[in-house]
């Protein structure tokens, strides 16, 4: 299978920077703002946007995980379902700014049970999308709001993020078959 | 692992992986229990149906919470309100529910082997909910659940079973998990009330209470349950409690740390005198609490192995 390595560990970091500075641009600071990773690699750049915002801000704003498994619309599709994790979100989302953290966008419907999730803990103010990779194919209305890299790419290629956290290496790769 | 059996019918017949999977899964469906929304749309479409032949309001009640907690369609089927009294047999009422779409089905009965007659001849997922002297694995799991959320682990701890063993289809069911779990089981009762099948498990058998007790990290009594008492085990229930009632004098030889649980409902001053009882009470609820978040979790892995099937 041909590799073809989109982001390394400079492009990535250069990425957060900038997706957290601009999140800080939109939402005036940092102050009302929460950030939400959806597992697995989805928590690692939320930590990693949450250490940015606390170095520039010296706020450090809370940070809550969701598994989304519960929510999927493919379980009764599925053969093999997944193991269920925690969602752990320890503080109320109700008029906060949730910025909501995952790695790849693709059909959009990680995202959509993420957002369900994530209402069924209360109301918050706004919530608003990053993405490391937006590699298209959408298939429901949804759209990130702050991209690391969009790409178009086959449905036949499979994106990686591999990141220090889970993987040993920061990168993006795009797997051709 | 991926859980791949369609029925879970009694913890003889689990694996230690198995138990463990289920057990993990559990703590997961906790948190959801612990949201303001305690609903997620994970069995959407599917539907349930309670077939109790017993009465039962802690077990019943459990597993519908369960099953609407995972957003199941749920049907509840008490045996003294149906055609059973106009004689229908268990396995026609089933496969009526089966054709009115049951996909699970959770059975409590009275005789020993009900589930098992009912997962051999049905496509439905069975869920042994009680079957008569035989096994409760879901009690046992969530048991399991509750030891190992309090000490942290099972394996290596010393759990005291303690009281009517014979007709304690809880008590079977703990032993074998516990045991496959790698806990040391002491097994402790009159003689009369000690089964013969404890000689086919790893579990130690003793007669005498203060001597089962030394040294252990959790004291599981058991309801003396009066509806099985068909001749006379024991002397008197004074003569009982005297015994194997479980007292504050007893209760020193265990562990400091020592945690007393009951399968509920707790005949006070029989099993356990009062004020343990009080003082185990934070226990016992949340060995209730945790039954939702188990059975959320076997229904959630066996309509997983469904699917596989």
């Amino acid at each position: 299978m041909a590799k073809n390595v989109l982001m390394d560990s400079e492009t990535i970091n250069r990425a957060i920077v900038r997706i957290t500075s601009e999140i800080l641009e939109k939402n005036k600071g940092a102050k009302e703002i929460a950030v939400i990773g959806v597992r697995t690699r989805g928590v690692h750049i939320a930590q990693r946007i949450v250490d940015r915002i606390n170095k520039v801000e010296k706020i450090k704003p809370p940070m809550g995980t969701v598994d989304i498994t519960l929510y999927r619309d493919d379980l009764r599709s599925k053969t093999e379902w997944p193991k269920v994790e925690k969602t752990e979100i320890d503080f109320s989302v109700e008029d906060k700014e949730v910025i909501l953290v995952d790695d790849v966008i693709y059909t959009g419907r990680t995202t959509r049970a993420a957002l369900e999730t994530i209402m069924d803990f209360g109301r918050p103010s706004s919530i608003q999308l990053v993405v490391l990779v937006d590699r298209g194919h959408r298939e429901l209305p949804i759209q990130p709001d702050y991209v690391g890299i969009k790409i178009d790419t086959l449905i036949s290629e499979k994106v990686r993020v591999h990141l220090k956290e889970t993987d040993t290496t920061d990168e993006v790769v795009v797997l051709k078959s | 692992m991926t859980f791949q059996r369609k029925h879970i019918l009694g913890l003889e017949e689990l694996s230690a992986e198995e138990i463990t999977l289920i057990l993990d899964t559990a703590e997961s469906m906790k948190e959801v229990s612990e949201r303001d929304v305690k609903k997620v749309p994970a069995l959407r479409g599917v539907t349930v149906c309670n077939l109790f032949y017993e009465p039962s309001t802690r077990t019943r009640s459990s597993f519908e919470i369960a099953e609407k907690r995972l957003s199941a369609d749920v049907l509840n089927f008490t045996s003294s309100h149906s055609s059973v009294t106009k004689g229908e047999t268990l396995l026609d009422t089933a496969r009526n529910l089966e054709a009115m779409g049951a996909s699970v089905i959770v059975i409590r009965h009275p005789l020993s082997g009900a589930p098992w007659l009912l997962a051999n001849e049905l496509d439905s997922s069975i869920i042994n909910a009680g079957d008569g002297s035989h096994e409760h694995p879901s009690q046992a799991l969530l048991d399991l659940f509750t030891i190992r959320e309090i000490k942290g682990k099972i394996k290596g701890l010393k759990v005291v079973i303690a009281g009517d063993i014979l007709h304690s289809r809880v008590a079977r069911s703990n032993i074998w998990g516990l045991s496959k779990l790698g806990a040391e089981v002491r097994v402790v009762g009159p003689p009369t009330l000690i089964p013969k099948y404890l000689k086919q498990t790893k579990a130690k058998t003793f007669y005498n209470l203060d001597k089962a007790i030394e040294g252990a990290d959790v004291v599981m009594m058991l309801r003396i349950q009066m509806e099985r008492q068909d001749s006379e085990y024991f002397p008197s229930l004074r003569e009982y409690s005297r015994f194997f009632g479980l007292k504050r004098d007893k209760l020193k030889k265990a562990k400091k740390n020592v945690t007393v649980m009951h399968p509920g409902p707790i005949n006070r001053g029989i099993e356990l005198s009062s004020d343990i009882a009080d003082d185990a009470g934070s226990v016992i609820l949340d060995q209730v609490s945790n039954g939702i978040a188990v059975r959320m979790a076997m229904f959630y892995l066996v309509a997983s192995a469904r699917r596989n099937q």
